[in-house]
């Protein structure tokens, strides 16, 4: 497979209704790269977390904007692109408290984050405040034991 | 795509089962608050969510639970989790549920649960 028969785009609008169609989407690249059940939901996973903060904290649930997600499959994993031009952010200013510090506060914020923290291999953010914020985390597929 | 999401209510005693079905990510997640949220403002405040038939969960669906489980506790009731499936459950071990919540295998242990000092109490 050449570079191009290896990337796959979406562009999806930015609604929350289209993160299953999202899902979808990077669980066939995920069988396609041979990825085993519990590596294709915790893809599935972390790109609906990516999405879905998009969504509501890029572009603060306005529907009408777009979600870009790339994948590029390589022989042993596969690399995921998310691209808004929404509202940038600080990774590093995301507060990763104690789970039993954010219940008692009634808080739930930063969850996706530390989803995607725990279940990729390599996650960098790219933000360009004002152009293009771009989420690059890429998964390697395991070794059969 | 026909019903992603649903959710049914029961009761046993004062303890209400909530039995929630298909996906719940940031799209679903308000209506199981809302549900959720019924339920506190009727009073009742010992819920049962039995997620046998939920095939996905992300962390919107998780950040309904933590919401609510304090203002429960603090009202003598708690939210006991059951019915979950190796991959559901999964996702509640990445971000440590395990140790803040009662999560059984079915709903008759949840029920039981309840007759158990709660995690505030003990």
């Amino acid at each position: 497979m050449d570079a191009m028969e290896r990337t796959f785009q979406l562009h999806v609008p930015s609604s929350t209704e289209n993160l299953s169609m999202i899902r979808d989407f990077v669980s066939s690249i995920g069988e396609r790269a041979g990825f085993d059940k519990r590596d294709l939901m915790q893809l599935e996973l972390a790109v609906d977390e990516a999405c879905a903060n998009v969504i509501e904290h890029a572009y603060g649930s306005d529907t009408t904007r777009e979600v870009t997600v790339k994948a590029v499959l390589d022989t042993d994993s596969v690399e995921i692109r998310i691209i808004d031009t929404g509202r940038g952010f600080e990774p590093a200013d995301i507060l990763q408290q104690d789970l039993d510090k954010l219940i008692s506060q009634r808080e739930s914020g930063g969850l996706g984050m530390r989803i995607i923290n725990r279940v990729m291999d390599e996650v960098h953010y790219e933000i360009v405040p004002g152009k293009k914020n771009e989420l690059r985390m890429l998964k390697r597929r395991r070794k059969e034991t | 795509m026909s019903n992603p999401f649903s959710v049914s209510s029961s009761r046993q005693g004062d303890i209400t089962i909530l039995a929630v079905n298909g996906y719940l990510d940031a799209h679903t997640a308000p209506r199981f608050e809302q549900t959720i949220q019924d339920e506190f403002d009727a009073g009742r405040f010992r819920i049962v969510v039995d997620c046998a038939g939920l095939t996905y969960i992300s962390s919107a669906g998780l950040g309904v639970f933590m919401s609510f489980v304090e203002d429960l506790r603090e009202k003598g009731g708690d939210i006991k989790i059951c019915g979950l499936t190796d991959a559901v459950y999964s996702v509640f071990d990445i971000l440590g549920f395990p140790a803040l919540f009662d999560i059984v295998a079915d709903r008759t242990a949840a029920v039981q649960k309840f007759a158990e000092p709660s995690r505030k109490e003990s």
